[in-house]
């Protein structure tokens, strides 16, 4: 209860701050956020922004899907065994750094421009924040829980499945809030070009159109898919990560 | 039955090998108890490890009838803190594949005699340092084990709780006729637990001794002059090792 009556007072002086901001700018640039809400909901029911925010949510959860069902898996199969990580570190280390959203125009030559060069870029910058996320977390794992479920004689499949995985779940799920975040910004790249759908494209359009108005609906509507997609994390994290709510 | 005859081990660290224990020889009989003590650094663990399989001797000897069927309990217990007390004490026998009433049933009797009936829904980050050793031994227990191996299972705890345990500890190695190996450094702990003991001296480690002590875990040994005689002796072997035990 108090950490919603939080949110929502985070929420109010953010508004009375952007109201106080646009009154005392007093430019067409910063529209205050009455008009952005009334504009907000006129979208929401006609249901020409419920449109454009359903296939934005599904290109940043295709998109972190398909990064965590690789770097997971690979993350912790890097972290947990050691002959693995010192092959491919060397890789990680060279690659991470590269600024992926720069190899657009190759993905758009190998994928087209259609639907999955738009999910596969943010999968592949979202990728990497979880592989090297989930592969330290992996590294570090006590020795003693080896030991402990070595002696209980476990398999290495049984090892990943009740040591590995969920000693690195919290982690994880740390990984992914914060790809949450980068994944809604490469949202707005990918959908500022070859498209005419998604929040992304109502942002750059409105841009072009110089109707501040529609263009804060489109960041609002953003912002919000961000906010929702944290606040499920954060439901996930309650469900998966009981223990460490316990203490 | 343990034999260890003429046991050499080393670790490797640098390009040299830094020798951990040498020429250690010393038996246990089936359902007999074992206590090993010396200084921090001895190698007490690592003979322990030995002992369970989960290291090899560079020379010498180490045979174990019924290793494949042995329990261990680790220091600060190896508990995994993602698992409720009662998956922890289950877990080897799900590994083993048993059916989950077996499963079920087991882990409630054990909870049970371990005087921790109620709490299987915990996690061990919720219990105190008596009740999460406790819920160590039942999880040994719980695959029914021919050897149980401790690894300083007591050391964390205060002086009443620990002396509690000590007595189920004994409790148990006569109740369920099993072999016992228990490493330590308080010499009380390891005259009133360990029939025979092996007194070991560092670096590297070596048997300075072999202490026979039928009274072992007797109910009443503690307040016997022979118990307080023993461990003056041990105290006597001890002096001028390391950093000496505890008394």
């Amino acid at each position: 209860m108090g950490r919603k009556r939080d949110i929502a007072l985070a929420a109010v002086v953010l508004l009375v701050l952007w109201e106080v901001a646009a009154l005392a700018l007093g430019s067409m640039a910063l529209p205050q956020p009455w008009q952005v809400a009334v504009d907000t909901a006129r979208r929401l029911a006609d249901g020409s922004l419920l449109d454009d925010l359903a296939i934005s949510t599904l290109r940043a959860l295709a998109g972190i899907a398909l990064a965590l069902a690789t770097a997971v898996p690979l993350g912790l199969m890097v972290g947990a065994e050691e002959g693995l990580r010192r092959r491919l570190s060397p890789y990680i280390y060279l690659l991470y750094p590269v600024p992926h959203v720069v190899l657009l125009p190759l993905i758009i030559i190998l994928f087209g421009i259609g639907e999955f060069s738009k999910i596969f870029l943010i999968a592949l910058i979202v990728f990497f924040q979880i592989l090297v996320t989930t592969r330290d977390a992996a590294k570090n794992i006590h020795r003693n829980y080896y030991l402990a479920i070595e002696t209980l004689g476990a398999s290495r499949l049984q090892v990943y499945r009740h040591v590995i995985l969920p000693a690195t779940l919290p982690k994880i799920l740390t990984a992914m809030r914060i790809s949450i975040g980068t994944a809604v910004a490469i949202l707005f790249f990918v959908e500022s070009f070859a498209t005419t759908r998604g929040l992304g494209y109502i942002i750059m359009d409105s841009w072009g159109r110089a109707d501040y108005v529609a263009l804060y609906s489109g960041i609002s509507a953003m912002a919000a898919l961000g906010f929702c997609l944290y606040l499920l994390l954060d439901r996930l994290e309650r469900r998966l990560c009981l223990w460490t709510l316990s203490h | 039955m343990i034999t260890v005859d003429s046991a050499c081990l080393g670790f490797s660290h640098g390009g040299a090998t830094l020798p951990v224990l040498h020429d250690i020889s010393f038996a246990v009989a089936e359902c007999d108890s074992c206590a090993v003590i010396g200084p921090s650094g001895c190698g007490k663990t690592s003979l322990l490890f030995l002992l369970a399989g989960l290291l090899r001797p560079d020379r010498g000897v180490v045979e174990v009838v019924g290793q494949e069927q042995s329990g261990m309990i680790l220091q600060n217990y190896g508990l995994f803190p993602w698992k409720t007390v009662a998956e922890n004490v289950g877990l080897g026998l799900v590994l083993r594949g048993a059916a989950r009433k077996t499963v079920a049933a087991t882990v409630e009797r054990l909870l049970g005699e371990m005087g921790l009936s109620g709490f299987g829904g915990h996690f061990p980050g919720q219990l105190s340092g008596g009740m999460q050793q406790r819920v160590a031994m039942a999880r040994a227990l719980a695959v029914e084990p021919r050897i149980l191996f401790m690894d300083e299972p007591l050391s964390s705890l205060d002086a009443l709780t620990r002396e509690r345990l000590q007595n189920l500890i004994a409790e148990v190695w006569l109740g369920k006729r099993i072999t016992m190996v228990l490493v330590t450094h308080s010499i009380e702990e390891a005259v009133f637990l360990g029939r025979r003991i092996v007194v070991l001296g560092g670096r590297p480690g070596r048997v300075l001794r072999l202490v026979d002590n039928p009274e072992a875990g007797g109910s009443d040994y503690r307040d016997s002059d022979v118990f307080f005689h023993r461990c003056v002796l041990l105290r006597q072997i001890l002096k001028g090792e390391g950093d000496g035990p505890e008394t």
